[in-house]
């Protein structure tokens, strides 16, 4: 029988992570991520879990030794946020190009400056190239489950690729919600023993790992890696698949929310879809057709997926908890529209950003997101695009108008 | 146990030739010394910061290391050094490794005294049982010969240019075996290229085989960097050390003790007067120069003595 406990994200995570009993765990605090080492650290310390944990000087030195642990033929981990993962960012490539299939805890913050311990996702948006699988989360729930099933992903031989298990700073991370928990024996046998095929510590076959390869070779390990990439979108469905077996909880690359007859439909990432889903609840009420398209994974990008999921839509807002400067929105805003414009071209596609540096997203500001696209679409309103939602004053916005 | 030149030199290279290091390299002749350290049977992993060694003995698909090896970038070589080391005695309490080994990490001056420095002084602060040698040639030879924390003053370097208002690095070298020796490992040691080598071997052996983190640092020369004729290295080694320009001392946990006091100490221009790094020194009118040079090395020198004598 499953277990009913009350954790907040953090806890959750941690939880998970003393289930599977990894080998090796190097960390630095930062917050909002700090509470991960500290459990882990407490379970240590009370016999409940063998993980060796290593208090590193810095973010990054955690993830160098994570990289280091991985390639000696341990099942490694570590955790971290915003600045933290931002002084890693140079070892998060080195971990892909590796082939490591480590795993970081992520608790999404802000990225300095001014200085912001508060959600948004511009550090891992910003490492959405670095070569790691990211995986996101609307709740405590989600978190836990995707870290019980992140290695089973990224240590399938087809795969072999670092994971980031990704929640929203505070959100999630602090917040304390009702969760269910399997059994430890269940996550034990679900995630399995770690099998490396080859490490540095392998007797009969010494490694050598990180070397120089210049031209003549580095385009084929990319290659390789982005080989790895779109493996692991199958991968990914098999063990949300499977997951589902032991948990009665399925998942896949997103959660559809009273989206197959939506006509206007909202794209977003994390725990604001729960915010969404209330809105929608409203104006279904009111008779709307609305619904939700919540990304759960955002690298392997499931375009094609996204698009033909969104392909009945009237139009769709998508929102970006991050700013990538280039004028017109975030990079989420980017990508779906680069999918709508490949398999659904008929459909609206606006970018809007939300939530930087923890700025409250509303149930009304939602409403009135769905309320904007109907009106574009029936011709009374043009729609403000690249705007800030919830912004103090004036802000840059384009307006489209319904050809 | 006594130390036998030949046998040494008749072991097998762990090391493999075929290496892309230039001829003459004190990098490569520092490894090879380390890794002759190593009792036969045992295992190891080697590690390496980014530099010249790791860009010419690992090179895609080829590597000259008969032992297991690991190269992550050029500022964490001792926290990368640590996951690997963490990692085994996890496996090894879990019955997954059954074999013993031993770990090792070369970095140069650039990757152990300057950008290197935190990623080394956590890993020596947690005590990993590691060596962590430094290949010590005074600049970033790798990418061309810019000045490092090592670089001693009036060195020549591509980035403290001798020139009409500059007599080149304006600023003393960092000791940092005392900075590793503060951290109170339970072994520093300090050496070079001297006659038959027991004295880098000796060190090298007791700190592979000393529980804990260790730490070796080795005057490399290079000759592309110091500019004298290639063949002389074994000649320039000797004056940085009866100069006492490059002392050989340990600190064996916590006791500093003097491994060879020069019968009469040479001055610092013998030293000096070989390297084409310090040409400018010896022209006339940088008489001061030589002097400030020499004082330096003797306010050094006495320092050291002072604490060796503390025991």
């Amino acid at each position: 029988m499953a277990i009913r406990e009350r954790l907040s994200g953090n806890e959750a995570i941690s939880f998970a992570i003393k289930q599977v009993n990894p080998d090796v765990m190097p960390a630095f605090p930062i917050t909002p991520s700090t509470e991960i080492p500290q459990y882990v650290a407490n379970y240590i310390a009370n016999g409940e879990m063998d993980t060796e944990f290593i208090p590193v000087e810095s973010e990054h030195s955690s993830m160098s030794a994570t990289i280091g642990a991985s390639a000696a033929g341990a099942r490694a981990l570590t955790a971290t946020s915003s600045c933290g993962m931002a002084l890693m960012w140079e070892e998060l490539y080195v971990a892909a190009s590796n082939r490591l299939p480590l795993a970081l805890c992520l608790v999404n913050r802000a990225l300095s400056g001014p200085i912001n311990i508060n959600c948004d996702h511009s550090d891992s948006m910003g490492a959405r190239d670095t070569g790691f699988i990211q995986i996101y989360a609307e709740n405590n729930q989600e978190v836990y489950d995707n870290f019980v099933q992140a290695y089973r992903i990224s240590e399938h031989k087809d795969v072999r690729l670092p994971i980031m298990i990704c929640q929203d700073g505070f959100i999630t991370s602090h917040a304390v919600e009702n969760i269910e928990l399997l059994e430890d024996d269940k996550v034990k046998n679900f995630v399995g023993e770690y099998e490396p095929e080859n490490y540095l510590l392998n007797a009969d076959q010494p490694m050598a790992v990180g070397p120089y390869a210049v031209s003549n070779y580095y385009m084929e390990t990319k290659m390789a890696q982005n080989t790895a990439m779109r493996n692991a979108k199958q991968v990914i469905l098999e063990v949300g698949k499977e997951y589902g077996e032991i948990s009665g909880r399925t998942y896949g690359f997103f959660e559809e929310y009273q989206l197959e007859d939506a006509e206007y439909a909202v794209v977003i990432i994390g725990s604001a879809a729960g915010t969404t889903k209330d809105a929608i609840d409203a104006l279904r009420e009111q008779g709307k057709k609305v619904g939700l398209l919540k990304l759960r994974v955002f690298r392997p990008f499931p375009d094609e997926e996204i698009a033909k999921a969104l392909s009945h839509c009237k139009a769709v807002a998508i929102l970006d908890r991050c700013e990538s400067f280039r004028g017109q929105g975030g990079p989420l805003g980017a990508e779906v529209k680069s999918a709508i414009y490949d398999y659904a071209k008929d459909v609206a596609a606006f970018n809007l950003v939300y939530g930087l540096g923890g700025r409250d997203f509303t149930v009304e500001e939602a409403e009135e997101i769905f309320n904007d696209l109907e009106a574009y679409d029936k011709g009374e309103k043009a729609f403000a695009e690249y705007r800030y939602v919830g912004l103090r004053g004036e802000g840059y916005t384009v307006m489209r108008e319904k050809k | 146990m006594s130390y036998n030149f030949k046998e040494e030199m008749n072991k097998p290279e762990r090391l493999a030739p075929g290496h892309r290091m230039c001829a003459g390299c004190g990098g490569t002749i520092a490894v090879r010394g380390v890794l002759r350290a190593l009792h036969e049977g045992d295992k190891a992993v080697i590690g390496n910061a980014t530099g010249c060694l790791e860009v010419s003995t690992f090179m895609y698909p080829y590597t000259a290391y008969e032992d297991s090896y690991i190269h992550n970038a050029f500022e964490n070589a001792g926290a990368t050094m640590s996951g690997v080391e963490t990692a085994y005695n996890i496996l090894k309490k879990k019955g997954k490794i059954k074999e013993n080994y031993k770990f090792i990490t070369f970095g140069g001056d650039g990757g152990t005294y300057d950008i290197g420095l935190q990623s080394l002084s956590g890993a020596m602060e947690r005590n990993h049982d590691f060596v962590y040698v430094c290949y010590d040639n005074g600049a970033y030879m790798n990418t061309g010969i810019q000045r490092s924390s090592a670089t001693p003053m009036y060195a020549d370097t591509t980035t403290t240019p001798v020139g009409s208002e500059s007599n080149g690095k304006m600023q003393n070298r960092k000791d940092l075996a005392s900075i590793i020796a503060a951290h109170d490992v339970p072994y520093v040691a300090q050496t070079t290229f001297l006659g038959n080598f027991k004295d880098l071997h000796t060190k090298a052996e007791k700190a592979i085989y000393t529980e804990g983190a260790c730490f070796l640092n080795i005057m490399a020369p290079c000759p592309r960097g110091w500019r004298y004729p290639t063949e002389n290295i074994m000649e320039i080694c000797k004056l940085g050390v009866e100069t006492c320009y490059w002392p050989l001392f340990e600190v064996d946990h916590g006791k500093w003790i003097l491994n060879y006091e020069p019968k009469k100490k040479l001055p610092i221009e013998d030293f000096l007067r070989p390297q084409g790094r310090f040409k400018h020194l010896f022209k006339k009118g940088n008489e001061d120069l030589l002097v400030q040079f020499q004082e330096e090395v003797d306010r050094r020198w006495e320092d050291l003595q002072f604490r060796c004598s503390q025991n």
